[in-house]
């Protein structure tokens, strides 16, 4: 299976993530899938000219493209022009090439969450009119359209995460090649599922914290991140604290809060990332699947029965408790 | 008559590069660098609250993010009036150094050295040998630094949570506390990464390539026993003579970097022959060819703008022309030597000037000279004494944020009004190094490396021309951002 890479409107930080993948030479890991890269802007020998050629040849169909894995979001402005990205060396804008390749290749993978849904360069005023491949923001559409199909059947395949973890590419990249990825393997969102279905709250080291609604309330304390500090882990579909980032790492791990960048329109959160919005005092994002009243009642009660280590070990930047040892033997 | 050429997409280099060149009886009388893409993260960052930088800023590159939010934080904590406790600042250096060591090997395996496997040396009595070490992707030295490197960043999974994109490095110091047993792995990691570089890089103990201090020692390594990449290259920069190619403005900057009780490790300053005044007040972006609308005469970063425009006589790139006072100057690994003073990167500026060798072996010697801080600041650390505190910032406040990246100087300038971002600017290194021309016409310091060059208008791009656009290790995502 021939993978041909492409880098739109984003930082270059899904390659740099992939780079880091923990399983041997990365190189060697495609190899091994049966993986042969056609042209990554990053790690090829071919430049300039030989490179333009390539993707020329892509582009009318002299080479065939198995899969296609677009990086980074795609600038449609100004004025739909997509003038804000050309394809160096040319005139012509990388969304016309994306769309041209794109309408060929047998396979199409939105790399990152800036070709998912647009990402981070559509923050703010989004100056540039940035897009995903086939959404914007959480709408169906983008550059491509709603409708937009593979010759296989299948809707752009959306390895979101802002970046994603190397394995989520390299899985998802192998299941192609293996034939193994049908439209049951995604979500709702065309999403790989072995990934999205998961919670990042899923095996987080806060669990606890979290029962008890302990709370950090800055950053290096080690209670749950949600209730005060933003951690949208109880929402985020993505398995972080299960398969674990540059080998025992975790934005909760680390410290810091889950933004949900795997979810589409994560650059937007209408309020301060590093903040819970609240209403009443109850933060206004709930747990996935779990009715507000419950919520509010369980955290009332599990805050009164919070023992004293959890409450203060919450507040510290280390373990000022350990669990009491029992004895059970006489 | 000179023919036009426009070169273009660059590979093997972060983000998206083309150059068009001006070319007269066979040699480039003109180059013009342009990064065909435009974000606008200083327009995205307008209106949010302060601390949202710190989600916004590192993912204007994927490469060096840790050094967009080192320099954030430094920025927010100057605006707020604070400074990390010990700890936070440790975690800070050995984060922003793991990043940095992290791309001086990519930029040399993986970046740099494929250009020499490439069909041109074919004649090169070295070349098989090369071609079969270095070859992008199916090479032996490609295979084998992809773990090393993992592995190395590993370090980034206890320090910071991740890479890319962390949120670990905060105003107030580092959201990671560390405790004892962690930071015994760090060390771990740590010397494997120091056995792997002596072995396979050097082929010499980091301490004795750290204590070369001119040219004529640098020969008498290359000659002696021990294997390594290192000698390697310099067999092949003698050989083709990448001493004498790439020469820029010969005016170094840096910021200095790595903050340690009373001094930095690597000082700020300019170097032009001699050490000189250096004012970050005198720092001025031009953009009379940059598409950007004029706000008049070239502004210092804390009162500039960006608003794009679709045409604009004369502009050529997506870049401003960052100059200190009026004056093009070049950053990178290599003036980060210079300014601090290493003899070794005096020496090699000294006959010829800035070059590709002297770039790419300054480069390596910062490999030789940040572990062993590393190794110290593990040590400094501990554990139980506080990592972070925490800083509101005022609603009407204003900062500055200046860090060395490993491609050079990086400074971000934040002016807040009523609590929320009124203005953000941002120089990344490659913007100095990789600038168009200003209202003077100077040209910027890539296009004064490449003038001069032999080039033709009809066969294929001679390799020179790519070894002295890489041996900047150009970041083009931060240079426009
Ligand atoms: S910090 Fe976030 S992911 Fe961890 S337990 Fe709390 S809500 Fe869940
Ligand atoms: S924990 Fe949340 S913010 Fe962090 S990488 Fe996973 S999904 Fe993204």
């Amino acid at each position: 299976m021939n993978l041909l890479w492409l880098q739109s409107g984003g930082c270059g930080g899904c390659t740099l993530s992939w780079l880091g993948s923990g399983h041997g030479s990365l190189f060697h890991e495609l190899k091994d899938e049966g993986i042969e890269l056609l042209w990554h802007p990053s790690v090829s020998e071919a430049g300039v000219d030989e490179a333009r050629a390539l993707i020329e040849q892509c582009a009318d169909g002299r080479v065939a493209v198995d899969v296609l894995c677009i990086e980074g979001s795609l600038l449609r402005g100004p004025r739909g022009t997509g003038g804000f990205h050309r394809f160096g060396g040319g005139a012509q804008p990388m969304i016309e090439w994306v769309r041209q390749i794109a309408s060929r290749a047998r396979h199409v993978v939105a790399i990152g969450s800036c070709s998912s849904w647009g990402g981070i360069t559509a923050a703010g005023i989004n100056p540039t009119d940035a897009c995903g491949l086939q959404y914007d923001g959480e709408a169906a559409g983008g550059l491509l359209g709603p409708d937009f199909r593979d010759h296989g059947g299948l809707p752009v395949i959306n390895v979101a995460g802002c970046p994603p973890h190397p394995d989520w590419i390299t899985e998802t990249l192998a299941m192609l090649a293996h034939g193994r990825l049908r439209a049951e393997h995604l979500d709702d969102f065309g999403r790989p599922r072995f990934f999205a279905d998961q919670l990042v709250h899923h095996g987080c080291p806060r669990n606890e914290y979290y029962e008890f609604k302990a709370s950090a309330e800055k950053s290096s304390d080690q209670g749950c991140l949600m209730e005060h500090l933003g951690c949208g882990g109880t929402q985020a579909h993505a398995d972080c604290n299960q398969r674990l980032w540059n080998g025992e790492g975790s934005c909760l791990r680390g410290g810091y809060a889950c933004i949900r960048c795997t979810e589409p329109g994560f650059e937007e959160p209408g309020h301060p990332f590093e903040s819970t919005p609240k209403v009443a005092g109850i933060p206004i994002g709930l747990p996935s699947d779990m009715p507000k009243a419950w919520f509010i009642a369980l955290a009332a009660l599990s805050k009164s029965a919070t023992p004293t280590r959890v409450r203060e070990n919450a507040h510290s930047d280390h373990l000022l408790r350990a669990p009491s040892v029992k004895r059970t033997k006489r | 008559m000179s023919t036009r050429r426009v070169v273009g997409p660059f590979n093997r280099v972060e983000g998206d590069l083309e150059i068009t060149l001006e070319i007269e009886r066979g040699r480039i009388a003109a180059a013009y660098v342009n990064s065909p893409l435009y974000r606008g993260f200083e327009q995205i960052l307008q209106g949010k609250v302060p601390a949202d930088a710190l989600v916004l800023v590192p993912r204007i590159c994927g490469i060096c993010s840790v050094a967009q939010s080192a320099a954030s934080a430094l920025a927010l904590a100057d605006a707020a009036g604070i400074a990390p406790p010990p700890n936070g600042r440790l975690a800070a250096n050995l984060t922003l150094a793991a990043e940095n060591m992290a791309d001086h090997l990519t930029h040399f395996y993986l970046f740099f050295m494929p250009d020499f496997a490439h069909a041109d040396y074919a004649t090169r009595p070295w070349h098989a040998t090369i071609a079969e070490r270095f070859r992008a992707t199916t090479g032996s030295a490609p295979n084998q630094i992809l773990p090393a490197r993992a592995r190395f960043m590993q370090m980034m999974g206890l320090l910071a949570g991740k890479w890319p994109h962390t949120l670990a490095v905060q105003p107030g110091g580092s959201t990671r506390p560390l405790q004892s047993s962690e930071i015994f792995r760090l060390h771990r990691t740590l010397r494997e990464f120091r056995q792997f570089l002596e072995t396979v890089t050097f082929g010499a103990r980091l301490e004795d390539v750290a204590a070369i201090t001119s040219r004529a020692q640098l020969e008498a390594y290359r000659t002696g026993a021990g294997g390594g990449d290192l000698r390697t290259f310099l067999a092949i920069a003698d050989d083709i003579d990448l001493w004498h190619l790439g020469r820029g403005t010969d005016r170094f900057m840096s910021y200095g970097c790595y903050q340690e009780e009373d001094r930095r490790l690597f000082p700020a300053g300019l170097w032009h022959g001699a050490a000189e005044a250096f004012d970050v007040a005198a720092i001025q972006e031009d953009i009379s060819h940059a598409w950007y609308a004029a706000a008049g005469l070239p502004q210092h970063p804390a009162a500039g703008s960006t608003l794009p425009v679709e045409e604009k006589d004369g502009a050529y790139s997506w870049c401003k022309a960052p100059r200190l006072a009026g004056q093009v100057v070049e950053t990178g690994a290599l003036a980060r030597q210079v300014v601090a003073g290493h003899p070794l990167a005096r020496d090699m500026i000294g006959g010829c000037g800035g070059s590709v060798a002297a770039r790419v072996v300054a480069r390596l010697l910062e490999l030789s000279l940040v572990l062993p801080a590393m190794e110290r600041w593990l040590n400094q650390l501990a554990p139980g004494e506080p990592w972070c505190i925490s800083a509101q910032p005022a609603d009407e406040t204003s900062g500055v944020g200046l860090v060395e990246a490993a491609r050079g100087s990086l400074g971000h300038w934040i002016t807040v009004r009523r609590g929320r971002i009124h203005n953000y600017q941002i120089i990344a290194p490659t913007t100095w190094n990789f600038s168009p021309r200003d209202a003077q016409g100077q040209p910027g310091a890539l296009e004064q490396a490449l003038a001069g060059l032999p080039a033709s208008d009809t066969e294929t791009l001679p390799a020179a021309i790519h070894h002295v656009v890489r041996s900047f290790d150009p970041c083009m995502v931060c240079t426009v951002h």
